[in-house]
């Protein structure tokens, strides 16, 4: 039985549940009439009965859809000649995925080998039949649980209570997921970072100052020729996020604060959200943009001017991810001067204060912890992007102050290390993880500040 | 309901109260200025600070402030009094031009200091507010320290040129405004820290730094407790040796309290001005008598 | 004591002599914010043409009539005429005999190499696509516009100069001597390119279409809505109307905030750990895609629908609970519908993020080159922006234009989300 028309079949017996117990219930008290004596509505009665029918399937289900091509894969192993089982993970592996190309048709069968030809029979047979089993588990799941309710179902059965405590249930799994989200975050690159450090020392990770992770091709090699001092990346990133800051911060506060105090409503209404755009282009438009139009031009007027700056330079993905930036400054400090207090800026201007010393010294220094707070957050997007310096900052990993040259930054590096296929055991792959760890760390502790000291400011104004 | 010459009459009932207003109006007055008001007693002082003649102000489609005519004279406490919304605030507010930053208000008629009128062209705001200083209702002291608080005036005006002198313009400003003693050891903590009475009394001193000749003061002491109050009283009523002082309240025992001239606004237009002791004792005008009475308000 | 006159005229002085510096002071501060408006409105000008000028031109693309013989000698040699020997026929002399008889003088095999590269080399699939739907044509003579090759597109738009040196163009003289022949007999032209939409990617230029790349985002994105939203909007009426103030509620929020900012690629690693390393799930496809993009956009949403939920006034809920309702039923029946405008306008825009995002994906293997339209969730796939990614980093020229066209597809679809949100939240929008 396909798994679709299973899914089918258990929904249909969901919705008999419901018609059962729903009906049931009202049976129970004598029709229609007598509903004022049961404790919920029918249909809460209906909704249990459903739920009970459908959970202990679903789960059913969903196990089999998780662990059935393991113990599947596990067992045809098994059945295969005495020598399989023994043979080393990666081996079995290539063996395994022949078998499953068989299956899935992209070989044709009589390209392959007699004994994974065998083995993909043995795989069909062996699923067929645990498919043939699941339908009759599912289904008796559902009918059973259906029927415990259905036989619980009385009139002062608290349907109404039960369903919303499920339903509670629920929500608070829902709401879990954000921490779930985080853990997983935190154990997958912690404990693919942990082999990195295994294989690699922290200190030559932190404080080498030679990248080069391309050296390191297989696993005999290990630690030896392949060179993974990330101070380069360290210092391109930081690099790129300065240039990014300088035209960022300035631009965006500008125009934050001529929006807010000079200009008059209509131009607000127009530039804000034009200006708001910016920050609604995908960043990979961004990272074209850089490669192609902002790095030749700048290397062109480099020429001009008898410097040489590369097509790929920290200056062209600085200033592009700093356009990037401006909006998210723009709006944040916006916000912030907007939540300064008028009285604040009366008491000013009763004084005769003019408009720019009332916003210089009192309606900024007001402002200054949520600004800065946003310019935090600001750096953490800059720390974290990833298309404009993968398109536009270059690979080399250049350990320079220079913004005319190339360098890379820690976001290039896992998406060169990843892209492709990559085998979970070299240092090369978990060097990657080794640096989004660092990723995560920085720009979490970015955003805890940054968060904490916007917090603490829009409190202070309510 | 609007109280143009006609109207008035026919509301008001009393019989001692003269039929033309105009002439009732220009009939006291001192010198010989023909003045076209409604509005009932004396409105104009010898030597004034400020006058006022005939100001309207709109708000878009509201009609706020209608021929009001007054003069704020020198070493003198006037409080306006009135109902909410009667207009009492904006008319403060006109007299240093705070309405300018709000959009579409629109001020018509003269106001002059010392004779010059404020909204010329050639009169400069930031100079006009250096003269016309004001304190606010709700206590708004900047988020930076006590001592900052007060020099920020003398220090956007350049009026000092050594740390020595804005030393003694904030400690002597501190001293007028009461609040010395209570702060000398503190001067560098926040202005905010303080409480709110403390605060007013910072926002009274910040305004005085700047050495103004005329302070306009919107319900001082509306925010504060009846201490508080009391001290921001006192202090006023000294006040009123060095500086001009118009105070909007709407509580008509501290206008009784502090101030020499009483002015009583009701829907935009001033009904009433005369010596403190003569509103609150014998008013003229009906609608003032109800509102002292306490009838309404 | 009284004021001194004195006094007060110094100090006006004094008050006077700042002015002129004050007002210098204040015109040079209005300027810079009045430039750094205009800066940032440029940059925002200067994005949109330089994507669009270069973009545009990729909706068209050059295409040559050719007079072509179906001669059955060549298709059909063994004259079974079954579809399936049709279909092996050899279309590629067909389009090469067309091509001769635009140009009968040429004969050295160099020139005629350089005559047939006129045409794109999918020529042959799109005439062999005619016999297979209509076999009648067998033996008949008809023309057809088929597709040009990038080279000869991209010198009808102008892309390369013809002043370069003929290495560098790719396109040799003699070429564009027939192209001026050809475009002067009415045999090359500019038509709308259907290609572009309705095609998967592909090594060629002028084969390449969007269509595999729209359908993978769509869907991944589905996968992503039918996820985010209503988990989303679960979290949010929990957090926002059941939970109890303690510290683990706390801990949920500061963690939603935090992920709201954690950077997107951080996602991807977590979707290649556990998606594709732990559960076994495979690469490339829409439906881990779909996940990681879930993982990613619940925060936003999660924020979103909790202030539309804050936003309806507690009357409401208390006017429910008082009529006896239980509390998920003034939340289901009450506040839940009102709140939905404003939950979808965040859910509209957390979509319209996860639509432009890209850099997770990388991680999760959706960059692979991938000639076919996916039809299932399950099936390899590339997404809208990484086609943008990898058509950028190509090199032949043709692709800039390409690239330039795919992205005007994408902005065009996020225009379209926006200007829907924006819909939302005017026509819903109440205050209370």
């Amino acid at each position: 039985m396909q798994i679709s028309s299973l899914v089918l079949l258990l929904a249909f017996l969901t919705l008999l549940a419901y018609r059962f117990g729903r009906g049931r219930a009202v049976r129970l008290v004598g029709g229609p009439r007598g509903v004022r004596d049961l404790h919920s509505l029918p249909s809460y009665y209906g909704a249990l009965a459903a739920v009970w029918c459908a959970v202990p399937s679903l789960v059913i289900l969903l196990a089999w859809q998780g662990f059935s091509d393991r113990v599947l894969t596990h067992l045809t192993v098994q059945s295969m000649p005495a020598s399989v089982p023994a043979l080393p993970a990666a081996e079995l592996g290539l063996i395994t995925n022949d078998v499953r190309n068989v299956i899935r048709g992209s070989v044709p069968p009589a390209s392959a080998s007699p004994e994974i030809r065998a083995a993909a029979a043995t795989y069909q047979s062996l699923e067929s039949a645990a498919r043939a089993g699941l339908a009759v588990l599912c289904t008796l799941a559902a009918v059973l649980g259906g029927f415990v309710l259905w036989r619980r179902i009385a009139p002062d059965l608290r349907a109404r209570n039960e369903v919303e405590r499920l339903v509670m249930w629920l929500l608070i799994g829902c709401a879990s997921i954000a921490i779930l989200t985080t853990i997983g975050i935190v154990l997958s690159v912690l404990y693919e970072a942990l082999r990195f450090f295994g294989k690699v020392p922290v200190t030559d990770f932190l404080f080498g100052t030679h990248w080069s992770p391309q050296m390191a091709l297989s696993a005999d090699q290990v630690g030896s020729s392949g060179a993974f001092g990330a101070v380069p990346l360290f210092a391109g990133t930081l690099l790129i996020a300065i240039i990014a800051m300088l035209v960022a911060v300035p631009i965006g506060l500008f125009a934050a604060i001529y929006l807010a105090e000079y200009a008059d409503r209509r131009f607000r209404a127009v530039a804000k959200p034009l200006l708001e755009t910016l920050a609604g282009i995908p960043t990979v438009v961004y990272g074209f943009f850089a490669a192609l139009t902002v790095g030749p031009a700048l290397r062109d007027l480099g020429q001009m001017l008898g410097l040489a700056v590369s097509t790929e330079s920290a200056l062209a993905a600085g200033l592009v991810m700093g356009i990037m930036i401006i909006p998210f400054i723009s709006s944040l400090a916006d916000d912030m001067i907007t939540a300064v207090p008028q009285a604040m800026r009366d008491g000013s201007s009763a004084l005769g204060a003019t408009r720019s010393e009332t916003i210089r010294k009192v309606v900024l220094p007001a402002a200054l912890p949520g600004i800065v707070g946003g310019v935090l957050l600001g750096v953490s997007r800059a720390i974290g992007e990833t298309m404009i310096v993968v398109m536009a900052a270059g690979l080399s990993a250049n350990l320079t102050a220079n913004p005319l040259q190339a360098v890379t930054t820690v976001t290039v590096q896992i998406v060169t290390l990843l892209v492709g296929d990559q085998e979970f055991d070299s240092p090369k792959t978990l060097a990657a993880f080794a640096l989004g760890l660092g990723l995560f760390l920085t720009t979490l502790l970015l955003n805890i500040i940054a968060l904490k000291v916007v917090r603490r400011y829009r409190e202070q104004y309510e | 309901m609007s109280f143009s010459n006609d109207t008035t009459l026919k509301l008001d009932s009393r019989p001692e109260v003269p039929r033309t207003v105009v002439a009732n109006a220009s009939g006291e007055m001192a010198a010989g200025e023909e003045i076209k008001t409604a509005t009932v007693g004396q409105v104009t002082v010898a030597n004034p600070v400020m006058s006022a003649r005939t100001v309207n102000v709109h708000y878009g489609e509201k009609h706020a402030i209608k021929d009001v005519s007054i003069d704020v004279a020198n070493n003198s406490v006037i409080a306006f009094i009135g109902p909410s919304g009667c207009g009492k605030s904006t008319f403060l507010r006109c007299l240093n031009r705070m309405n300018d930053t709000i959009e579409n208000a629109r001020v018509e008629g003269l106001i002059t200091l010392d004779g010059n009128d404020i909204y010329d062209r050639r009169q400069d705001v930031v100079q006009l507010r250096a003269r016309v200083g004001m304190v606010f209702q709700k206590p708004n002291p900047f988020p930076k320290s006590i001592y900052e608080n007060v020099a920020y005036g003398p220090r956007i005006h350049g009026l000092v040129t050594s740390r020595a002198d804005l030393d003694e313009i904030v400690q002597t400003s501190l001293r007028k405004a009461g609040l010395w003693e209570e702060v000398k050891d503190r001067l560098d903590g926040p202005g905010t820290g303080l409480s709110g009475g403390q605060q007013q009394r910072l926002c009274i001193a910040r305004a005085i730094a700047v050495d103004p000749e005329v302070i306009l003061m919107d319900e001082p002491c509306s925010a504060l407790d009846p201490i508080a109050t009391a001290k921001v009283e006192d202090l006023i009523d000294e006040l009123r040796e060095n500086y001009a002082i118009v105070i909007v309240t709407h509580n008509m025992q501290q206008a009784a309290r502090v101030s020499q001239r009483t002015a009583y606004f009701h829907l935009g237009e001033l009904i009433e001005v005369g010596p403190t002791d003569q509103i609150f004792t014998n008013p003229r005008h009906r609608l003032t008598e109800d509102y002292i009475t306490g009838r309404f308000g | 004591m009284s004021r001194s006159a004195s006094a007060d005229e110094q100090r006006r002085a004094r008050v006077a002599a700042s002015l002129k510096r004050r007002y210098g002071a204040e015109r040079r501060f209005r300027l810079y914010g009045q430039l750094a408006v205009l800066v940032g409105l440029g940059f925002v000008a200067l994005l949109f043409v330089s994507i669009f000028s270069k973009g545009y031109s990729a909706f068209e693309q050059t295409y040559v009539r050719v007079d072509v013989n179906y001669d059955p000698e060549v298709l059909d040699p063994a004259g079974t005429r079954k579809p399936e020997d049709l279909a092996d026929g050899d279309y590629g002399a067909i389009v090469k005999a067309a091509l001769r008889a635009t140009a009968p003088e040429v004969e050295s095999r160099a020139e005629l190499k350089q005559l047939y590269a006129l045409a794109s080399n999918s020529a042959p699939r799109a005439l062999q696509a005619r016999i297979a739907a209509d076999p009648t044509l067998l033996g008949r003579r008809e023309s057809v516009w088929v597709l040009a090759s990038d080279h000869v597109d991209q010198i009808v738009k102008g892309y390369i100069r013809r002043d370069e040196s003929e290495e560098s163009r790719g396109v040799t003289d003699l070429q564009i001597k027939w192209i001026d022949a050809l475009r002067a007999k009415g045999a090359l032209e500019r038509r709308f390119n259907r290609q572009f939409f309705s095609g998967g990617d592909s090594r060629e230029p002028e084969q390449a279409g969007v269509a595999g790349a729209v359908v993978g985002s769509f869907f991944t994105l589905l996968v992503t809505l039918l996820l985010s939203f209503p988990i989303g909007v679960a979290a949010a009426v929990y957090l926002e109307e059941f939970a109890p103030k303690n510290r683990y509620t706390d801990f949920i929020e500061v963690n939603i905030n935090n992920l709201a900012a954690v950077p997107s690629i951080v996602f991807g690693l977590l979707g290649l750990a556990v998606f594709v390393q732990f559960f076994g799930l495979p690469r490339s496809v829409p439906l881990v895609g779909g996940l990681v993009l879930t993982l990613m956009t619940l925060p936003t949403i999660i924020i979103a629908s909790r202030a539309a939920l804050k936003a309806v006034p507690p009357s409401i809920r208390e006017a429910a609970l008082g009529m006896g309702a239980s509390r998920v039923q003034a939340i289901v029946h009450h506040v839940l519908p009102l709140a939905m405008p404003g939950m979808m306008t965040g859910g509209i825009l957390g979509m319209a993020r996860a639509l432009g995002e890209s850099a997770p994906l990388l991680l999760i293997g959706m960059v692979a080159f991938i000639v076919d339209v996916p039809r299932r969730l399950t099936d390899p796939s590339t997404v809208l922006p990484v086609q943008v990614y990898l058509w950028a980093r190509s090199s032949e020229r043709a692709f800039v234009e390409r690239t330039s066209g795919a992205i005007i597809v994408l902005l065009v679809f996020l225009l379209v989300m926006n200007g829907l949100a924006v819909l939302l939240r005017s026509r819903f929008e109440r205050r209370w």
